[in-house]
């Protein structure tokens, strides 16, 4: 044992000598402080990565036997469901991933949003990020092709046709996009070539960036608070704890729970109500017959809505861009010197709120024909969206806010002694939870286990 | 807290249980990955056994048929042609087969189920070149000990009409008999053995 | 007034899942599980609809280890095979369906899956007698279809009980108009049958799946227990 221990030790001497391994490591693990409040939100970055890793090695598995070929495409992939040996699995850990990819990414930018992460020092980590939610959607974009059924084909040809409206060049570019006059087996293997090779390299690069360039600063916190500013005689962070062990046992268990909510979805529901997959794609891409109803995947369908809330072609498309790009903007629309909603104003906290609200709503409305009615709602919100961030200038500027504290605080407060409506409202439903005779024999079943437990020589370390 | 009140043993344990179980999750997970890669349904049903109908083979005659992509040899052989076999055993590598690839039922000296029926799979055991048939006795090329079999153009192997190797070439084990049965007297069902 | 009601009237596609003037969908309440009665539903198939839809992604070997066929059974299914090999195609040529339908009958394995065992439930029990229709039956769920009734011999004639609704003839309901071979509840359960055979064979990874889902939760439910208390553990430190 102790020589082996020898061994491992010269091992590393002797990679150290020829490559920074052990000062990698230190920098961006063992002696990178993080800061010790993190809470719920800060689990989705590294399950970010766990995702992206997800998509990577299930793509290069699905790569191996899809066919980039109009022709071929869509029997190729139900070659993969049914003849291939655990193919179906593989493939709907690509597809429940490609959504649960944007699940995570929405509640990781929200975190920013909530608690600043965005503000000075950190711009540059936003817009890498938001530069990296872009390359996403269009890796989604572009994946979404292949399985070449119904709505993959008409899906495309309706962004894709979006091109069309700028003047003076717009149809030679969507041409230029497609290399052909309609979406055809030319766009196919093209988008196969973006999908698999190009996007996902900019992806992980991206990445890296995000990461080098978050370590430069350090990481924000709930309360919005820059834990370097308080350091001990070492020049440790008061407020940091090293990222390993104690971030990565935290957000190991928190990779567990993520997988198992996923697992869930893989295993029972793959195509979750017709929103991860929707069901005219198990109908192979026809040219001549359009879908009743064409709807993007649920992760586009806000800036869908936007689009069709402009009444005119040319606006419609400038709108749902701009409500991407607008985002990039947000450390110089905020103009608020407080950083975690804890602190800030009633404005911003109902300003969060309803940008929220539009941004679900809009989701919604995506996915629905568009109705009159609907199409009310989604020109309301569309407004809201927009005023969201244009306003924000303003409203920023007449916010007031509450006393920073020096540092952050610690121990969090326990779920019981917090207020406010959701947190009664969550402590009711536990309540009510553990008043079920079902909840009360699972917990009688419970005691009893604990009390073997305890005996055990080895069982009692999990008490 | 003080370093010491740390409980040691079961801050060990808890870690050592969570690698286990975290080895074994990432162990489970690899088992798709890896059955993903083997032949597929599509593959193995192109794989599937063929029917060979013989009745038209004449004695001498040799025809090639195609299973998973491998040249399958039928030659129907003389009586001239069988006699050749004992004659040969003394320069052969494996006149008993001990070494080479059969099913059981042609374990034997003519290396088949029915003697004059041959079926093999045309395939050099060497380098995986396929050989040529060479019925001809003594020809200028192979000499005039050469009483008739196979003969691999790439690096020179020679096989007896069974298919059994010669000494001193450079593959080393005879062609390789695939799985057979006769369906009918005429009617061969190749990939398969039944009895 | 009329305001409210055209809202209402627009608001409508918001909440209704069938189309406007189609029955409610109905579930058959199917088991894939059941083998018995995909066996049943299999042949069931077979006899009334391969004849027409293929199932080109389902192979014949496939179905004769999901569903426990014997080598014989699957051959006295298909009397045509020879040996079980390639999936189940139809001898009907499409130019031929376009010709005698109007449309090219779709390839099932593909199209069960994008429509669904409660819509398939339904309409495939929701024929009526329409004398305009070129075979004479038309269908509450799919207006105006090309096929033809194909178990009129089982489920006997139904007929459209019409209602005029603001001028507009609405139908509400179907009711027996000739009894078929079988009863309507022996009817409901060969078309149970028959889509839950469709079910399968739509996607029949499904098997596999859904058994083998509560084990790998199992064990993320033991792992994300035992890393919870390691995370307990090392965050006693951080004060």
């Amino acid at each position: 044992m102790s020589n082996c221990k020898q061994y491992g030790t010269k091992l590393l001497a002797w990679i150290d000598e020829r490559f920074p391994l052990t000062k990698v490591w230190n920098e961006h693990m063992a002696k990178y402080y993080a800061p010790k409040n993190f809470n719920f939100w800060y689990f989705f970055g590294s399950l970010a990565l766990l995702v992206l890793i997800n998509q990577i090695v299930t793509g290069i598995w699905l790569t191996m036997n899809y066919k980039p070929d109009a022709q071929l495409a869509f029997d190729s992939v139900e070659t993969i469901m049914r003849d291939m040996e655990w193919g179906w699995l593989i493939r709907y850990m690509h597809s429940t991933g490609a959504s649960m990819f944007f699940i995570v990414i929405y509640l990781h930018m929200f975190r920013g949003m909530m608690y600043g992460s965005f503000k000075k020092p950190r711009e540059l980590v936003w817009l890498l990020g938001m530069s990296l939610y872009l390359a996403l959607m269009a890796e989604a974009f572009m994946g979404y092709l292949l399985p070449w059924g119904q709505m993959s084909y008409w899906g495309a040809n309706v962004i894709i046709s979006l091109f069309s409206a700028i003047p003076v060049i717009g149809e030679d570019l969507a041409t230029w996009v497609r290399g052909d006059f309609l979406v055809s087996d030319i766009t196919l293997n093209r988008f196969f070539s973006f999908h698999v090779i190009a996007v996902p390299l900019i992806i992980v690069g991206l990445v890296f960036l995000h990461i080098v360039a978050l370590h430069k600063v350090g990481s924000n916190n709930p309360d919005g608070i820059e834990i370097k500013e308080k350091k001990d005689k070492n020049g440790i962070p008061l407020d940091g704890v090293p990222f390993h062990p104690y971030y990565t046992v935290k957000d190991l268990f928190g990779a567990v729970v993520f997988i198992a909510i996923c697992s869930w979805i893989i295993f029972y529901s793959p195509e979750f109500g017709g929103y991860f997959l929707e069901h005219p794609n198990f109908i192979p891409a026809d040219p001549l017959k359009t879908p009743e109803h064409i709807a993007p995947v649920w992760y586009f369908t806000p800036f869908y809505s936007i689009l069709r809330a402009i009444p005119s072609k040319f606006g419609g498309m400038v709108a749902m861009f701009a409500s991407i790009l607008i985002l990039f903007l947000l450390p110089w629309l905020d103009r608020c010197q407080v950083k975690s909603i804890r602190y800030r104003g009633t404005i911003y906290k109902v300003a969060l709120g309803s940008f929220v609200v539009s941004f679900i709503v809009l989701g919604y409305l995506g996915t629905i024909p568009p109705t009159p009615t609907a199409a009310f709602f989604g020109t309301f919100f569309t407004i809201v969206y927009f005023g969201f961030f244009l306003l924000m200038p303003i409203y920023t500027r007449l916010e007031v806010t509450k006393p920073v504290p020096d540092r952050v605080v610690w121990p969090p407060k326990p779920i019981s002694a917090r207020e406010g409506w959701l947190w009664d409202q969550g402590r009711k439903a536990i309540a009510a939870i553990k008043s079920t005779p079902v909840y009360q024999q699972a917990d009688g079943y419970w005691q009893k286990i604990q009390e073997f437990m305890k005996n055990n020589k080895y069982l009692r370390h999990f008490l | 807290m003080n370093e010491n009140d740390i409980d040691l043993e079961k801050r060990r344990f808890l870690t050592q249980t969570t690698v286990a179980l975290g080895t074994a999750g990432v162990v489970f997970a690899a088992v798709p990955f890896i059955n993903y890669l083997k032949p597929g349904a599509g593959t193995l049903e192109a794989g599937a056994p063929i029917d060979v109908d013989i009745t038209k083979l004449e004695p001498g005659q040799m025809i090639r048929v195609e299973w998973r992509g491998q040249p399958i040899w039928i030659l129907k052989r003389t009586d001239e042609m069988l006699e050749t076999l004992t004659e040969l055993e003394p320069v052969l590598a494996d006149p008993d087969s001990d070494e080479s690839v059969q099913p059981e039922s042609c374990k034997n000296q003519y290396r088949s189920i029915k003697p004059e029926i041959f079926v093999a799979v045309g395939i050099c055991t060497h380098l995986g070149c396929s050989p040529t048939y060479r019925p001809e006795v003594a020809p200028p090329d192979l000499g005039k000990d050469w009483l008739g079999g196979f003969f691999c153009p790439c690096h020179g192997s020679r096989f007896d009409l069974a298919g059994r190797v010669y000494k001193k070439v450079p593959a080393p084990t005879n062609l390789v008999v695939p799985p057979y049965w006769y369906e009918t007297d005429t009617r061969i069902i190749v990939g398969e053995e039944r009895t | 007034m009329k305001r409210i009601i055209v809202t209402c009237l627009l608001l409508w596609p918001l909440l209704a899942t069938a189309e406007l003037g189609g029955p409610s969908l109905e579930s058959p309440g199917n088991d894939v599980y059941d083998t018995e009665s995909l066996r049943r539903g299999a042949k069931l198939y077979v006899d009334r609809c391969l004849g027409c839809h293929s199932l080109k992604h389902m192979r014949y070997r496939r179905l004769q280890k999901d569903l426990g066929f014997s080598e014989a059974e699957i051959k006295q299914l298909f009397p045509t095979l020879e040996r079980v090999v390639g999936s189940m195609t139809t001898a009907m040529d499409s130019k031929d369906a376009e010709r005698w339908f109007g449309v090219a009958a779709p390839d099932l394995s593909e199209r069960a899956r994008a429509l669904g065992t409660d819509w398939l439930y339904t309409y495939l029990r929701t024929f009526y007698v329409d004398d305009e229709r070129p075979f004479g039956v038309n269908n509450w769920v799919f207006k105006d279809v090309a096929m033809p009734h194909v178990f009129w011999d089982l489920q006997g004639e139904q007929r459209a009980v019409i209602k005029k609704i603001d001028e507009m003839p609405v139908i509400v309901r179907l009711e027996q108009a000739k009894p078929g071979k079988l009863s309507a509840k022996e009817f409901d359960l060969a078309v149970t049958d028959l889509v839950n055979f469709l079910d399968y064979v739509a996607e029949p990874a499904q098997l596999e799946r859904r058994s083998l889902g509560k084990w790998v939760l199992l064990f993320l439910l033991i792992f994300g227990f035992v890393s919870y208390k390691l995370k307990k553990e090392y965050w006693k430190d951080i004060h």
